[in-house]
């Protein structure tokens, strides 16, 4: 199977292992991601308001790629999935951006948020299936205990992401039991890690993250796996904890052995 | 811009209606700012409704909300309340000269791993 994928900005640069492994293992589970040509950045934060339209055009722009190419579009990093996902969501349904849109794209025929967006983890579940993965895995991850950390962007708001259930998710805790290790259960892993206030508060940052990473320590984890790249810097540098926290992909490139 | 003006662009560049809201606070109450916050997401709704958006325009915690959409998941009424902290913020920095974060703040603010993406989010956030 041959897939459209969106890289983002920050996996062609801070987040490398993150898209190389990712690539790595889909090949190894008989999936092609090809790269759609000339995508811009999403611009990492979904623009909230209505009237909001030109900073919603690269993703409209990547959609519109994957469509032509008339394949599923797959992302990876949290933040550009929100942010791809809700925009196929308001060319759906709001018929104002729409026509916005398309009249400044000059596009004939109009295009309407056609073509599937699916996350990485949506591919392995949806796509590859879990049973197939658990096939596939060369050195099975016993003894391991890891710990799904969701954090906002994959699930909210649970209506347009249909991504899992936000408050009880099972997705990354299936794919851990893929791989042969154990999924450890705790409180915090759909909460907020304080996300671009790295930039100007620290102070909030590391409250955030430290509670969540103290809990994932304190219900006996040896790693925490994220799909997100600044999920991943924030507990890193600022969960205070002697804990590793590794892309999902890192752990799956692992026991598939390559 | 007029009081009742600005009022009505807010709700409808946010798509809230803050007569929705039964002021049970249990966006405030999910809010993981809620301690980093002077007004909380249940009283950006009511404030909005109420006329106050002045002093809400004047608070720090327009740059407190980490965008998490809990308040927007559990609120039971679909009230939405983030989407209303978004287009004050905008009201805001959509003015000549009221950006929160200039680009030139910004090399003392990184370290060599810090992720791009938090760079576009925040830019994305706090500028015009
Ligand atoms: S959760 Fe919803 S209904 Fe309750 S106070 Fe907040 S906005 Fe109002
Ligand atoms: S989106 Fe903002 S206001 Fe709402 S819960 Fe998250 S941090 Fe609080």
């Amino acid at each position: 199977m041959v897939f459209s994928y969106y890289p983002g900005c920050t996996l062609r640069t801070r987040a490398k292992e993150l898209d190389e492994k990712a690539r790595k293992c889909a090949e190894a589970l008989g999936i092609t991601l090809e790269e759609i040509p000339d995508w811009q950045c999403c611009g990492g934060c979904y623009p909230v308001a209505s009237d909001e339209i030109a900073t919603r055009l690269s993703a409209v722009r990547a959609l519109m790629a994957a469509k032509s190419e008339e394949r599923p579009l797959v992302t990876l990093c949290s933040a550009c999935h929100n942010v791809l996902k809700r925009t196929r969501h308001d060319l759906q349904t709001d018929e104002t951006f729409r026509d916005r849109v398309n009249r400044y794209m000059g596009n004939d025929p109009v295009y309407a948020g056609e073509g599937e967006v699916i996350h990485f983890l949506e591919m392995l579940r949806d796509k590859v299936g879990f049973d197939t993965i658990r096939a596939a895995v060369k050195n099975p991850l016993t003894g391991r205990r890891i710990a799904a950390y969701y954090g906002c962007l994959l699930l909210r708001p649970s209506g347009v992401m249909a991504f899992d259930d936000p408050e009880n998710p099972t997705v990354i805790e299936d794919f851990i039991r893929a791989l042969g290790a154990e999924s450890v259960a705790w409180s915090m892993r759909n909460e907020c890690c304080g996300s671009y206030m790295a930039l100007e508060d620290k102070g909030i940052v590391e409250r955030k993250s430290g509670s969540v990473l103290a809990n994932a320590k304190a219900q006996g984890a040896d790693t925490v796996i994220t799909a997100c790249p600044l999920c991943l810097y924030n507990l890193q540098k600022f969960g205070g904890q002697d804990l590793p926290v590794v892309y999902f992909t890192e752990l799956l490139y692992e026991a598939l052995g390559l | 811009m007029e009081q009742n003006n600005l009022k009505e662009t807010l709700l409808r560049i946010s798509g809230v209606n803050p007569r929705k809201c039964m002021k049970c606070g249990k966006c405030s109450g999910t809010c993981p700012s809620y301690d980093e916050m002077e007004y909380h997401p249940h009283e950006f709704v009511s404030m909005v409704e109420n006329g106050e958006t002045e002093k809400l325009m004047a608070s720090p915690s327009l740059y407190r909300c980490l965008t998490c959409f809990a308040c927007v998941e559990r609120c039971p009424r679909g009230v939405q309340p983030a989407k209303l902290i978004e287009a004050v913020r905008l009201a805001v920095i959509r003015q000549q000269g009221m950006n929160h974060l200039k680009p030139d703040q910004l090399p003392d603010m990184l370290d060599e791993d810090m992720p791009q993406q938090a760079l576009v989010s925040a830019m994305r956030k706090f500028a015009k």
